[in-house]
Protein backbone atom coordinates (compact mmCIF):
# COMPACT_ATOMS: atom_id res chain seq x y z
CA UNK A 1 0.00 0.00 0.00
CA UNK A 2 1.01 3.64 -0.43
CA UNK A 3 3.01 4.98 2.52
CA UNK A 4 1.45 8.46 2.38
CA UNK A 5 -0.86 10.63 0.30
CA UNK A 6 -1.32 14.35 -0.12
CA UNK A 7 -4.91 15.30 -0.89
CA UNK A 8 -4.88 18.24 -3.31
CA UNK A 9 -8.42 19.35 -2.58
CA UNK A 10 -10.70 20.76 0.11
CA UNK A 11 -14.06 20.32 1.82
CA UNK A 12 -16.05 17.11 1.81
CA UNK A 13 -13.98 15.28 -0.79
CA UNK A 14 -10.69 15.93 1.02
CA UNK A 15 -12.30 14.60 4.17
CA UNK A 16 -13.65 11.57 2.28
CA UNK A 17 -10.22 10.65 0.87
CA UNK A 18 -8.52 11.20 4.24
CA UNK A 19 -11.03 8.81 5.88
CA UNK A 20 -10.07 5.96 3.54
CA UNK A 21 -6.37 6.77 3.93
CA UNK A 22 -6.78 6.40 7.69
CA UNK A 23 -8.66 3.12 7.26
CA UNK A 24 -5.82 1.73 5.15
CA UNK A 25 -3.04 3.04 7.39
CA UNK A 26 -1.85 5.56 4.80
CA UNK A 27 -0.42 8.80 6.27
CA UNK A 28 -2.51 11.73 5.00
CA UNK A 29 -1.44 15.28 4.25
CA UNK A 30 -4.01 18.04 3.69
CA UNK A 31 -3.28 21.30 1.90
CA UNK A 32 -5.45 24.32 2.57
CA UNK A 33 -5.96 27.97 1.74
CA UNK A 34 -5.99 30.75 4.35
CA UNK A 35 -9.80 30.85 4.55
CA UNK A 36 -10.12 27.07 4.97
CA UNK A 37 -7.87 26.71 8.04
CA UNK A 38 -10.83 25.88 10.33
CA UNK A 39 -12.49 23.23 8.18
CA UNK A 40 -12.78 19.60 9.36
CA UNK A 41 -10.54 18.16 6.61
CA UNK A 42 -7.57 20.21 7.85
CA UNK A 43 -7.99 18.88 11.37
CA UNK A 44 -8.59 15.26 10.36
CA UNK A 45 -5.48 14.85 8.19
CA UNK A 46 -2.31 13.59 9.87
CA UNK A 47 -0.55 16.75 8.69
CA UNK A 48 -1.78 19.96 7.06
CA UNK A 49 0.09 22.56 5.02
CA UNK A 50 -1.05 26.11 4.25
CA UNK A 51 -0.48 26.63 0.53
CA UNK A 52 -1.79 30.12 -0.17
CA UNK A 53 -4.55 32.69 -0.08
CA UNK A 54 -8.22 32.01 -0.80
CA UNK A 55 -8.18 32.55 -4.57
CA UNK A 56 -8.10 29.08 -6.17
CA UNK A 57 -5.35 30.14 -8.60
CA UNK A 58 -3.12 30.91 -5.62
CA UNK A 59 -3.94 27.77 -3.63
CA UNK A 60 -5.84 24.68 -4.85
CA UNK A 61 -4.89 25.35 -8.48
CA UNK A 62 -1.30 26.23 -7.59
CA UNK A 63 0.58 23.12 -8.76
CA UNK A 64 4.07 24.24 -7.66
CA UNK A 65 2.82 25.08 -4.14
CA UNK A 66 1.18 21.65 -3.87
CA UNK A 67 4.33 19.85 -5.03
CA UNK A 68 6.38 21.90 -2.56
CA UNK A 69 4.01 20.81 0.23
CA UNK A 70 4.48 17.18 -0.83
CA UNK A 71 8.25 17.58 -0.71
CA UNK A 72 8.18 19.27 2.68
CA UNK A 73 6.01 16.56 4.24
CA UNK A 74 7.54 13.63 2.38
CA UNK A 75 4.16 12.66 0.89
CA UNK A 76 4.71 9.91 -1.69
CA UNK A 77 1.42 10.18 -3.64
CA UNK A 78 -1.12 12.80 -4.66
CA UNK A 79 -4.90 12.30 -4.75
CA UNK A 80 -6.58 15.17 -6.61
CA UNK A 81 -10.23 14.61 -5.58
CA UNK A 82 -12.53 16.21 -8.18
CA UNK A 83 -12.44 19.70 -9.71
CA UNK A 84 -9.37 21.95 -9.29
CA UNK A 85 -6.38 20.03 -10.74
CA UNK A 86 -8.06 16.62 -10.96
CA UNK A 87 -8.39 16.67 -14.74
CA UNK A 88 -5.25 18.63 -15.54
CA UNK A 89 -2.84 16.34 -17.45
CA UNK A 90 0.06 18.80 -17.11
CA UNK A 91 -0.26 18.69 -13.32
CA UNK A 92 -0.50 14.89 -13.33
CA UNK A 93 2.66 14.77 -15.46
CA UNK A 94 4.47 17.12 -13.05
CA UNK A 95 3.52 14.83 -10.15
CA UNK A 96 5.02 11.84 -11.98
CA UNK A 97 8.13 13.82 -12.93
CA UNK A 98 8.63 14.66 -9.26
CA UNK A 99 8.82 10.91 -8.65
CA UNK A 100 5.47 10.75 -6.88
CA UNK A 101 2.49 8.46 -7.44
CA UNK A 102 -0.54 10.04 -9.15
CA UNK A 103 -3.77 8.53 -7.83
CA UNK A 104 -5.57 8.70 -11.15
CA UNK A 105 -5.31 7.65 -14.81
CA UNK A 106 -2.32 8.40 -17.02
CA UNK A 107 -1.87 11.98 -18.25
CA UNK A 108 -2.42 10.54 -21.75
CA UNK A 109 -5.90 9.21 -20.91
CA UNK A 110 -6.73 12.53 -19.24
CA UNK A 111 -5.55 14.48 -22.27
CA UNK A 112 -7.57 12.35 -24.69
CA UNK A 113 -10.78 12.75 -22.73
CA UNK A 114 -10.21 16.32 -21.51
CA UNK A 115 -11.13 17.93 -24.80
CA UNK A 116 -14.78 17.14 -25.49
CA UNK A 117 -14.39 17.35 -29.26
CA UNK A 118 -11.47 14.95 -29.26
CA UNK A 119 -13.31 12.65 -26.85
CA UNK A 120 -16.41 12.57 -29.05
CA UNK A 121 -14.37 11.74 -32.14
CA UNK A 122 -12.42 9.06 -30.32
CA UNK A 123 -15.60 7.45 -28.95
CA UNK A 124 -17.23 7.48 -32.37
CA UNK A 125 -14.21 5.57 -33.73
CA UNK A 126 -14.42 3.11 -30.83
CA UNK A 127 -18.04 2.33 -31.69
CA UNK A 128 -19.61 4.19 -28.76
CA UNK A 129 -22.79 6.06 -29.79
CA UNK A 130 -22.37 9.86 -29.98
CA UNK A 131 -24.95 12.54 -30.83
CA UNK A 132 -24.87 14.53 -34.07
CA UNK A 133 -22.36 17.33 -33.56
CA UNK A 134 -19.23 19.16 -34.68
CA UNK A 135 -16.01 17.20 -35.17
CA UNK A 136 -13.71 20.21 -34.82
CA UNK A 137 -13.79 23.47 -32.85
CA UNK A 138 -16.34 25.97 -34.15
CA UNK A 139 -14.30 29.09 -34.97
CA UNK A 140 -16.91 31.84 -35.23
CA UNK A 141 -20.62 32.63 -35.44
CA UNK A 142 -20.73 32.00 -39.20
CA UNK A 143 -19.25 28.53 -38.73
CA UNK A 144 -21.65 27.88 -35.84
CA UNK A 145 -24.67 28.82 -37.98
CA UNK A 146 -23.45 26.59 -40.81
CA UNK A 147 -22.85 23.66 -38.46
CA UNK A 148 -26.23 24.09 -36.76
CA UNK A 149 -27.87 24.04 -40.20
CA UNK A 150 -26.39 20.58 -40.73
CA UNK A 151 -27.05 19.23 -37.23
CA UNK A 152 -30.56 20.68 -37.06
CA UNK A 153 -32.02 22.87 -34.31
CA UNK A 154 -32.23 22.90 -31.35
CA UNK A 155 -28.51 22.68 -30.63
CA UNK A 156 -26.47 22.69 -27.42
CA UNK A 157 -23.47 25.07 -27.25
CA UNK A 158 -20.60 23.76 -25.11
CA UNK A 159 -17.06 24.66 -24.13
CA UNK A 160 -14.75 21.92 -25.47
CA UNK A 161 -12.53 22.15 -22.40
CA UNK A 162 -15.47 22.71 -20.08
CA UNK A 163 -17.28 20.99 -17.29
CA UNK A 164 -19.78 21.57 -14.54
CA UNK A 165 -22.34 23.01 -16.96
CA UNK A 166 -20.46 26.30 -17.14
CA UNK A 167 -20.86 28.10 -20.48
CA UNK A 168 -23.48 25.63 -21.75
CA UNK A 169 -26.67 26.83 -23.35
CA UNK A 170 -29.29 25.56 -25.78
CA UNK A 171 -30.29 27.47 -28.92
CA UNK A 172 -33.59 26.89 -30.68
CA UNK A 173 -32.72 28.98 -33.74
CA UNK A 174 -30.08 31.19 -35.42
CA UNK A 175 -30.78 34.27 -33.24
CA UNK A 176 -30.27 32.37 -29.98
CA UNK A 177 -27.23 30.63 -31.41
CA UNK A 178 -25.63 33.95 -32.39
CA UNK A 179 -26.14 35.36 -28.89
CA UNK A 180 -25.28 32.11 -27.08
CA UNK A 181 -22.11 31.51 -29.08
CA UNK A 182 -20.38 34.71 -27.94
CA UNK A 183 -21.37 34.16 -24.30
CA UNK A 184 -20.17 30.57 -24.41
CA UNK A 185 -16.87 31.61 -25.95
CA UNK A 186 -16.12 34.32 -23.39
CA UNK A 187 -16.97 31.96 -20.52
CA UNK A 188 -14.94 29.14 -22.04
CA UNK A 189 -11.97 31.44 -22.25
CA UNK A 190 -12.41 32.71 -18.73
CA UNK A 191 -13.15 29.46 -16.91
CA UNK A 192 -11.24 26.93 -18.98
CA UNK A 193 -8.56 29.07 -20.73
CA UNK A 194 -9.68 27.73 -24.11
CA UNK A 195 -12.18 29.38 -26.47
CA UNK A 196 -12.91 26.12 -28.34
CA UNK A 197 -16.64 25.56 -28.74
CA UNK A 198 -18.58 22.54 -29.97
CA UNK A 199 -22.20 22.17 -30.99
CA UNK A 200 -24.30 19.08 -30.39
CA UNK A 201 -27.86 18.11 -31.17
CA UNK A 202 -29.98 19.18 -28.21
CA UNK A 203 -32.26 16.45 -26.92
CA UNK A 204 -35.54 17.93 -25.68
CA UNK A 205 -36.44 15.26 -23.15
CA UNK A 206 -33.31 13.65 -21.81
CA UNK A 207 -32.05 11.74 -18.84
CA UNK A 208 -28.46 12.08 -17.78
CA UNK A 209 -27.18 8.61 -16.90
CA UNK A 210 -23.54 7.82 -16.21
CA UNK A 211 -21.57 4.64 -15.64
CA UNK A 212 -18.87 4.15 -13.00
CA UNK A 213 -15.90 2.32 -14.44
CA UNK A 214 -12.74 0.95 -12.89
CA UNK A 215 -9.75 0.29 -15.16
CA UNK A 216 -7.38 -2.42 -13.90
CA UNK A 217 -3.64 -2.78 -14.47
CA UNK A 218 -4.15 -5.88 -16.65
CA UNK A 219 -6.24 -3.85 -19.13
CA UNK A 220 -9.64 -5.02 -17.97
CA UNK A 221 -12.28 -2.34 -17.45
CA UNK A 222 -15.13 -3.04 -15.02
CA UNK A 223 -18.51 -1.29 -15.06
CA UNK A 224 -19.84 -0.91 -11.51
CA UNK A 225 -23.32 0.21 -12.47
CA UNK A 226 -25.00 3.45 -13.46
CA UNK A 227 -26.13 6.63 -11.71
CA UNK A 228 -29.06 8.75 -12.83
CA UNK A 229 -28.14 12.45 -12.60
CA UNK A 230 -31.18 14.01 -14.28
CA UNK A 231 -32.10 16.32 -11.39
CA UNK A 232 -30.19 19.44 -12.42
CA UNK A 233 -30.33 23.19 -12.06
CA UNK A 234 -28.26 25.38 -14.43
CA UNK A 235 -27.01 22.15 -16.04
CA UNK A 236 -25.49 21.15 -12.69
CA UNK A 237 -26.50 18.10 -10.70
CA UNK A 238 -28.49 18.47 -7.48
CA UNK A 239 -29.54 14.87 -6.79
CA UNK A 240 -28.49 11.46 -8.10
CA UNK A 241 -29.70 7.91 -7.69
CA UNK A 242 -28.86 4.35 -8.57
CA UNK A 243 -30.22 2.24 -10.17
CA UNK A 244 -31.71 4.66 -12.71
CA UNK A 245 -35.50 4.34 -12.56
CA UNK A 246 -35.68 5.40 -16.21
CA UNK A 247 -33.84 2.69 -18.14
CA UNK A 248 -34.69 -0.91 -18.91
CA UNK A 249 -32.37 -3.81 -17.97
CA UNK A 250 -31.60 -4.24 -21.66
CA UNK A 251 -30.64 -0.55 -22.11
CA UNK A 252 -28.59 -0.69 -18.88
CA UNK A 253 -26.63 -3.67 -20.21
CA UNK A 254 -25.87 -1.85 -23.47
CA UNK A 255 -24.79 1.31 -21.65
CA UNK A 256 -22.50 -0.58 -19.28
CA UNK A 257 -20.93 -2.35 -22.26
CA UNK A 258 -20.42 0.98 -24.09
CA UNK A 259 -18.77 2.46 -20.98
CA UNK A 260 -16.34 -0.47 -20.87
CA UNK A 261 -15.54 0.09 -24.57
CA UNK A 262 -14.96 3.80 -23.85
CA UNK A 263 -12.56 2.99 -21.01
CA UNK A 264 -10.66 0.42 -23.06
CA UNK A 265 -10.29 2.87 -25.97
CA UNK A 266 -8.15 5.16 -23.77
CA UNK A 267 -6.47 2.35 -21.76
CA UNK A 268 -8.14 3.75 -18.67
CA UNK A 269 -6.63 3.02 -15.28
CA UNK A 270 -8.49 3.57 -12.01
CA UNK A 271 -11.89 5.11 -11.25
CA UNK A 272 -13.64 7.09 -13.96
CA UNK A 273 -17.11 7.97 -15.14
CA UNK A 274 -18.60 7.78 -18.62
CA UNK A 275 -21.53 10.15 -18.99
CA UNK A 276 -24.38 9.49 -21.41
CA UNK A 277 -27.54 11.25 -22.44
CA UNK A 278 -30.62 9.08 -22.85
CA UNK A 279 -33.26 10.37 -25.28
CA UNK A 280 -36.52 9.64 -23.46
CA UNK A 281 -38.55 9.77 -26.68
CA UNK A 282 -36.46 7.27 -28.68
CA UNK A 283 -34.70 5.26 -25.95
CA UNK A 284 -31.34 5.96 -27.67
CA UNK A 285 -28.28 6.81 -25.61
CA UNK A 286 -25.22 8.82 -26.60
CA UNK A 287 -21.81 9.61 -25.15
CA UNK A 288 -21.53 13.02 -23.49
CA UNK A 289 -18.11 13.09 -21.86
CA UNK A 290 -15.80 11.15 -19.62
CA UNK A 291 -14.68 12.36 -16.20
CA UNK A 292 -11.20 11.04 -15.56
CA UNK A 293 -11.40 11.18 -11.77
CA UNK A 294 -13.54 10.30 -8.77
CA UNK A 295 -17.06 11.68 -9.27
CA UNK A 296 -18.89 13.83 -6.70
CA UNK A 297 -21.78 11.34 -6.61
CA UNK A 298 -19.62 8.21 -6.19
CA UNK A 299 -21.21 7.41 -2.77
CA UNK A 300 -24.44 6.06 -4.31
CA UNK A 301 -22.42 3.41 -6.14
CA UNK A 302 -20.56 2.62 -2.91
CA UNK A 303 -23.84 2.22 -1.02
CA UNK A 304 -25.33 -0.36 -3.40
CA UNK A 305 -22.09 -2.28 -4.09
CA UNK A 306 -20.43 -2.07 -0.68
CA UNK A 307 -17.18 -1.14 -2.50
CA UNK A 308 -14.97 1.69 -1.20
CA UNK A 309 -14.02 3.37 -4.50
CA UNK A 310 -11.26 5.48 -2.95
CA UNK A 311 -9.71 2.29 -1.56
CA UNK A 312 -9.70 0.82 -5.09
CA UNK A 313 -8.02 4.01 -6.37
CA UNK A 314 -5.30 3.62 -3.73
CA UNK A 315 -4.85 -0.09 -4.48
CA UNK A 316 -4.60 0.46 -8.24
CA UNK A 317 -2.16 3.36 -7.75
CA UNK A 318 -0.04 1.15 -5.47
CA UNK A 319 -0.03 -1.67 -8.04
CA UNK A 320 -2.14 -3.97 -5.86
CA UNK A 321 -5.23 -6.03 -6.66
CA UNK A 322 -8.66 -4.55 -6.07
CA UNK A 323 -10.45 -5.66 -2.89
CA UNK A 324 -13.34 -7.56 -4.55
CA UNK A 325 -13.68 -10.30 -7.18
CA UNK A 326 -13.85 -8.51 -10.55
CA UNK A 327 -16.40 -10.84 -12.13
CA UNK A 328 -18.79 -10.66 -9.25
CA UNK A 329 -20.09 -7.21 -8.36
CA UNK A 330 -23.36 -7.64 -6.51
CA UNK A 331 -25.66 -4.66 -6.22
CA UNK A 332 -28.19 -4.43 -3.46
CA UNK A 333 -31.05 -2.00 -2.95
CA UNK A 334 -31.35 1.60 -4.03
CA UNK A 335 -29.33 4.70 -3.14
CA UNK A 336 -29.94 8.44 -3.47
CA UNK A 337 -27.61 11.41 -3.02
CA UNK A 338 -28.89 14.92 -2.29
CA UNK A 339 -26.35 17.72 -2.72
CA UNK A 340 -26.78 20.20 0.09
CA UNK A 341 -25.69 23.57 -1.29
CA UNK A 342 -25.22 26.97 0.34
CA UNK A 343 -27.86 28.56 -1.85
CA UNK A 344 -31.46 29.68 -1.50
CA UNK A 345 -34.15 27.17 -2.37
CA UNK A 346 -36.10 29.38 -4.80
CA UNK A 347 -33.64 30.97 -7.21
CA UNK A 348 -30.59 28.85 -6.29
CA UNK A 349 -28.45 31.94 -5.69
CA UNK A 350 -25.22 31.50 -3.68
CA UNK A 351 -25.42 32.22 0.02
CA UNK A 352 -22.02 32.34 1.71
CA UNK A 353 -21.99 32.94 5.45
CA UNK A 354 -21.07 31.58 8.85
CA UNK A 355 -22.65 28.33 10.02
CA UNK A 356 -24.00 28.74 13.55
CA UNK A 357 -25.87 25.44 13.67
CA UNK A 358 -25.11 22.10 12.06
CA UNK A 359 -27.13 19.07 13.08
CA UNK A 360 -26.80 16.05 10.79
CA UNK A 361 -29.32 13.24 10.50
CA UNK A 362 -28.19 9.72 11.38
CA UNK A 363 -29.69 6.25 11.37
CA UNK A 364 -29.97 3.10 9.24
CA UNK A 365 -29.08 3.74 5.60
CA UNK A 366 -27.98 7.35 6.24
CA UNK A 367 -24.53 8.56 5.16
CA UNK A 368 -23.47 12.21 5.32
CA UNK A 369 -20.29 13.35 3.56
CA UNK A 370 -19.91 16.88 4.93
CA UNK A 371 -17.23 19.49 4.36
CA UNK A 372 -18.28 21.81 7.15
CA UNK A 373 -19.32 21.91 10.80
CA UNK A 374 -20.85 24.48 13.14
CA UNK A 375 -18.64 27.54 13.50
CA UNK A 376 -17.15 27.26 9.97
CA UNK A 377 -17.49 30.06 7.45
CA UNK A 378 -18.58 29.29 3.89
CA UNK A 379 -16.72 31.74 1.63
CA UNK A 380 -17.58 32.88 -1.91
CA UNK A 381 -14.32 31.48 -3.34
CA UNK A 382 -15.35 27.87 -3.98
CA UNK A 383 -18.37 25.89 -5.10
CA UNK A 384 -21.44 25.89 -2.82
CA UNK A 385 -21.41 22.18 -1.84
CA UNK A 386 -21.77 21.87 1.94
CA UNK A 387 -22.52 18.18 2.23
CA UNK A 388 -23.83 15.15 0.39
CA UNK A 389 -26.77 13.52 2.11
CA UNK A 390 -26.82 9.90 0.93
CA UNK A 391 -29.52 7.34 1.65
CA UNK A 392 -29.65 3.61 1.06
CA UNK A 393 -32.77 1.43 1.21
CA UNK A 394 -33.88 -2.05 0.22
CA UNK A 395 -35.76 -0.46 -2.69
CA UNK A 396 -36.43 3.00 -4.14
CA UNK A 397 -39.47 3.61 -1.96
CA UNK A 398 -37.49 2.93 1.22
CA UNK A 399 -34.53 5.06 0.06
CA UNK A 400 -36.88 7.99 -0.70
CA UNK A 401 -38.68 7.60 2.64
CA UNK A 402 -35.34 7.72 4.41
CA UNK A 403 -34.41 10.77 2.32
CA UNK A 404 -37.59 12.60 3.35
CA UNK A 405 -36.97 11.90 7.03
CA UNK A 406 -33.27 12.84 6.77
CA UNK A 407 -33.97 16.15 5.00
CA UNK A 408 -36.50 17.03 7.71
CA UNK A 409 -33.96 16.14 10.41
CA UNK A 410 -31.00 18.03 8.87
CA UNK A 411 -30.63 21.41 10.51
CA UNK A 412 -28.19 24.03 9.20
CA UNK A 413 -28.33 27.58 10.55
CA UNK A 414 -26.66 30.90 9.74
CA UNK A 415 -26.94 30.78 5.97
CA UNK A 416 -29.42 29.77 3.31
CA UNK A 417 -29.37 26.18 2.07
CA UNK A 418 -31.33 24.20 -0.51
CA UNK A 419 -32.69 21.74 2.09
CA UNK A 420 -36.17 23.15 1.50
CA UNK A 421 -35.77 22.51 -2.23
CA UNK A 422 -34.88 18.87 -1.53
CA UNK A 423 -38.02 18.57 0.59
CA UNK A 424 -40.05 19.82 -2.37
CA UNK A 425 -38.25 17.51 -4.79
CA UNK A 426 -38.95 14.46 -2.62
CA UNK A 427 -42.62 15.51 -2.28
CA UNK A 428 -43.10 15.99 -6.03
CA UNK A 429 -45.14 13.40 -7.88
CA UNK A 430 -42.80 13.55 -10.90
CA UNK A 431 -39.63 12.70 -8.96
CA UNK A 432 -41.40 10.12 -6.82
CA UNK A 433 -42.72 8.38 -9.94
CA UNK A 434 -39.20 7.91 -11.29
CA UNK A 435 -40.44 9.09 -14.69
CA UNK A 436 -38.56 12.40 -14.87
CA UNK A 437 -35.96 14.07 -17.07
CA UNK A 438 -33.48 16.97 -16.92
CA UNK A 439 -36.35 19.47 -17.19
CA UNK A 440 -37.69 18.45 -13.76
CA UNK A 441 -36.28 21.31 -11.66
CA UNK A 442 -37.42 23.90 -14.20
CA UNK A 443 -40.95 22.50 -14.03
CA UNK A 444 -40.93 22.50 -10.22
CA UNK A 445 -39.89 26.16 -10.27
CA UNK A 446 -42.34 27.17 -13.01
CA UNK A 447 -45.25 25.70 -11.07
CA UNK B 1 -32.86 57.82 -6.76
CA UNK B 2 -32.25 54.11 -6.37
CA UNK B 3 -29.39 52.44 -4.58
CA UNK B 4 -28.25 49.05 -5.82
CA UNK B 5 -26.80 46.82 -3.11
CA UNK B 6 -25.12 43.41 -3.05
CA UNK B 7 -27.46 40.50 -2.29
CA UNK B 8 -24.63 38.31 -0.99
CA UNK B 9 -20.92 38.10 -0.29
CA UNK B 10 -19.24 38.06 -3.68
CA UNK B 11 -16.25 39.11 -5.74
CA UNK B 12 -16.66 41.86 -8.31
CA UNK B 13 -15.79 40.16 -11.59
CA UNK B 14 -16.70 42.78 -14.18
CA UNK B 15 -17.79 46.40 -14.09
CA UNK B 16 -19.97 46.83 -17.16
CA UNK B 17 -21.29 50.40 -16.77
CA UNK B 18 -19.42 53.63 -15.95
CA UNK B 19 -20.34 56.66 -13.84
CA UNK B 20 -22.27 59.15 -15.96
CA UNK B 21 -23.85 56.46 -18.18
CA UNK B 22 -27.54 56.63 -18.94
CA UNK B 23 -29.04 53.31 -17.91
CA UNK B 24 -32.45 51.70 -18.33
CA UNK B 25 -34.34 49.52 -15.87
CA UNK B 26 -32.83 46.01 -16.02
CA UNK B 27 -29.50 47.01 -17.58
CA UNK B 28 -26.49 45.11 -16.25
CA UNK B 29 -24.24 47.40 -14.19
CA UNK B 30 -21.78 44.99 -12.64
CA UNK B 31 -21.23 41.23 -12.71
CA UNK B 32 -20.45 39.62 -9.37
CA UNK B 33 -19.05 36.16 -8.88
CA UNK B 34 -19.75 33.95 -5.92
CA UNK B 35 -19.28 30.21 -5.54
CA UNK B 36 -18.36 29.75 -9.21
CA UNK B 37 -21.54 31.50 -10.36
CA UNK B 38 -21.85 34.79 -12.20
CA UNK B 39 -24.50 37.10 -10.79
CA UNK B 40 -25.43 40.15 -12.89
CA UNK B 41 -26.38 43.24 -10.85
CA UNK B 42 -29.13 45.14 -12.64
CA UNK B 43 -30.33 48.74 -12.58
CA UNK B 44 -33.61 49.04 -10.70
CA UNK B 45 -35.04 51.98 -12.63
CA UNK B 46 -33.89 54.25 -15.45
CA UNK B 47 -31.66 57.30 -15.09
CA UNK B 48 -28.06 58.35 -14.79
CA UNK B 49 -25.48 56.23 -13.02
CA UNK B 50 -24.18 58.84 -10.57
CA UNK B 51 -22.08 56.58 -8.39
CA UNK B 52 -20.27 53.31 -8.90
CA UNK B 53 -18.94 52.15 -5.54
CA UNK B 54 -17.01 49.03 -6.60
CA UNK B 55 -14.07 48.12 -8.82
CA UNK B 56 -13.14 44.82 -10.46
CA UNK B 57 -11.51 42.51 -7.94
CA UNK B 58 -13.28 44.02 -4.90
CA UNK B 59 -15.03 41.79 -2.40
CA UNK B 60 -18.53 42.97 -1.44
CA UNK B 61 -20.48 41.96 1.66
CA UNK B 62 -24.24 41.44 1.74
CA UNK B 63 -25.90 44.88 1.73
CA UNK B 64 -22.83 46.80 0.48
CA UNK B 65 -23.59 49.67 -1.89
CA UNK B 66 -22.73 48.88 -5.52
CA UNK B 67 -24.21 51.79 -7.47
CA UNK B 68 -26.60 54.74 -7.36
CA UNK B 69 -28.97 55.54 -10.24
CA UNK B 70 -30.69 58.95 -10.23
Amino acid sequence: MLESVLVANRGEIARRVIATARKLGVRSVAVYSEVDAGLPFVREADEAVLIGPAQPAASYLNGPAILAAAERTGARAIHPGYGFLAENPAFAASVLEAGLTWVGPSPDSMEQMGDKINARNLMEQAGVPVSAGTREPVADVAAALAAAGQIGYPVMIKAAAGGGGIGMSAASGPAELTAGFETARSRAERFFSSPAILLERYVERARHVEVQILGLADGRVLALGERDCSVQRRHQKVAEETPSPGISPELRARMLAAAVQAGQAVKYLGAGTVEFLVDVATGDFMFLEMNTRLQVEHPVTELVTGIDLVEQQFRIAAGEDISFPAQDVARSGHAVELRIYAEDSKRFLPSPGTINEWDEPAGPGVRVDAGYAAGNTVTPFYDPLLAKLCLHGADRAEALDRARAAVAAFSIGGLKTNLEFHGELLASAEFSSGDYDTGLVGRLRAG
Amino acid sequence: MSEVRAEMVANVWKVVAAEGDTVADGDTLVILESMKMEIPVLAEGSGTLTKLAVAEGDVVQEGDLIAVVE
